[in-house]
């Protein structure tokens, strides 16, 4: 059962890094990063489960963070750039 | 053995919620129907299979920890949703529903910056 | 971005092959630093490239090509995966494992190698990363350390942002003390916990300005840090050898070995723990100093750029 949810999250994944590559904006990639980075830690905690190693919560708890200041920073530096905020789209 | 069922009942809802999400976020046609697709499936899958592994964890440390994890992800989640909703707006993507003709042009000029008045 | 991407991806490739401290460390440098370090680097060199002569990239692409040839070349020799006569785990690996928990009292292994048997190198890598700061401070001039604009409030619309994090930092922080202390036991340890507590001043930093935060942590005072974590590590060193035993033998810090073991291995985490975030802050600073610098003298000196680009909105 552990293994369906582990085989449902990683088509997920795929999903997402699809969306990553082909992106038409740059938000899309942003979005698809952020979601990819959720279910890698939801993927990390089931995978703890599996093999019954507790301790892969703390990495996950860990991704939880730096998926979130990843975000911020990528979001802080494309949208306060001075320097042509109008091309982003491509 | 109940506790068993409803964990399982939570962990393959969850997975269907976030298969979900990830076709969604590859099938919907702009930016902010993809973003609720992804952020709104984000948020229950993940707290459906937070809340199916904690059944199986039991009343433990490792308990607490997936606790921390899920409060961890829903005050990320949707901050971060917010966020880039606010910046890609800023930046001139407009919502789909407002695609009248004024609206559109207004659209594609501010995304490409080159188009005609 | 995508870089983000590949970290996350080793780092479960790692956790996969049930190698839990390497996974933390990818985790939190791969994916999270490292991106934000690219992101500032970004920051400060412009943003488009300057078009080179088509011939150089190609050059480019054979030597990349040739090296990663003559890598996956040099794999085969390499023993087959999980084999038990390969190198590694052929000599050490078994004293290692059959004797750390004695010797050392620690239960998690790595932490055991890492910071009592392999003493000297943990030391070493600790003194390339104070290296590191030192000269990427040396490089980009130290900023100097008046706030240059306090109103230069950065993300200063996103209330909703400001408040989560606000509740976030502290949590933030004390999972760092918890990473840090509890490397003896689980996965974790001084280089990971240092990393956190970067990422939590740096969180602060990106959404409430440089200046505010260097009021929090000035740029003296981190410099000042990462010199005492490797003045830290080396003291243990030298007490022990004062007490006539060897370079960061740990055993003769108590009556008790294992004591004396414990001791000396908590406070070499923290020297490192204190190291790394003191570096990793103090290059974040740097590099956002001198971007905001660059900012600032571009708002100065094409005020006219932006005002004919509104204009041009308006018109439309």
């Amino acid at each position: 059962m552990f293994t369906a949810a582990i085989i449902a999250i990683l088509v997920t994944m795929v999903l997402a890094l699809t969306r990553a590559i082909l992106g038409p904006s740059l938000y899309d990639r942003i979005l698809a990063v952020n979601m990819f980075g959720t279910k890698t830690v939801l993927g990390i905690a089931v995978v703890g489960f599996l093999m019954g190693r507790p301790d892969f919560l703390d990495i996950a708890l860990i991704y939880a963070l730096m998926n979130f200041i990843g975000v911020i920073a990528i979001l802080r530096f494309f949208e306060y750039d001075p320097r042509g905020t109008t091309n982003h789209d491509r | 053995m109940i506790i068993d069922a409803i964990s399982w009942f939570c962990l393959m809802l969850g997975c269907f919620f976030c298969f979900s999400g990830g076709v969604g976020i590859l099938r919907f046609p702009d930016f902010f129907t993809r973003m609720h697709a992804a952020s709104v499936t984000d948020s229950l899958g993940a707290i459906l299979i937070l809340v199916g592994l904690m059944f199986q964890a039991g009343l433990t440390l490792v308990t607490v920890k997936l606790a921390f994890i899920l409060l961890f992800l829903l005050l990320t989640g949707p901050a971060s949703s917010h966020a880039m909703a606010k910046a890609a707006l800023h930046s001139g993507h407009k919502p789909m529903n407002s695609n009248t003709s004024d609206d559109a042009a207004k659209n594609s000029a501010s995304g490409g910056d080159v188009s005609n008045p | 971005m995508l870089s983000g991407i590949y970290g996350l991806l080793s780092a479960t490739l790692f956790v996969v092959l049930d190698a839990v401290d390497v996974a933390f460390t990818e985790a939190a440098v791969g994916a999270g630093i490292s991106t934000l370090l690219m992101l500032t680097t970004l920051s400060i060199t412009g943003r488009y490239e300057i078009q080179r002569p088509k011939i150089q990239s190609q050059i480019a692409l054979v030597l990349t090509t040739i090296t990663g040839a003559l890598l996956i070349y040099g794999t085969l020799d390499m023993p087959y995966f999980g084999s038990t006569d390969s190198p590694a785990n052929a000599h050490v690996a078994d004293y290692y494992l059959s004797n750390a928990l004695g010797q050392t009292g620690v239960p998690n292994f790595v932490t055991a190698v890492l910071a009592s048997y392999r003493g000297y190198d943990t030391f070493g890598e600790l003194v390339v990363i104070f290296t590191a700061g030192v000269s990427v401070l040396a490089l980009l001039g130290t900023v100097s350390d008046k706030t240059m604009s306090d109103d230069h409030q950065p993300m200063h619309q996103h209330l909703i942002l400001r408040v989560t994090s606000k509740m976030l930092i502290p949590v933030i922080m004390v999972f760092g003390l918890y990473v840090q202390f509890h490397g003896d036991f689980g996965p974790g340890g001084g280089f990971q916990a240092g990393v956190i507590f970067a990422a939590a001043i740096i969180l602060y930093c990106m959404l409430f300005g440089l200046g505010v935060a260097k009021e929090v942590i000035s740029l003296g005072m981190v410099r000042f840090c990462a010199a005492l974590g490797v003045l830290l590590y080396g003291a243990v060193g030298v007490v022990s050898m004062l007490k006539g035993e060897a370079f960061l033998n740990y055993s003769v810090l108590a009556s008790d070995a294992l004591v004396g073991q414990h001791i000396g291995i908590i406070v070499i985490e923290l020297g490192v723990g204190i190291t790394v975030a003191a570096v990793m802050i103090s290059v974040f600073f740097t590099f956002t100093g001198s971007a905001e610098e660059d900012d600032s003298a571009f708002d100065a000196s094409s005020p006219s750029d932006a005002t004919e680009s509104n204009s041009k909105q308006v018109s439309q």
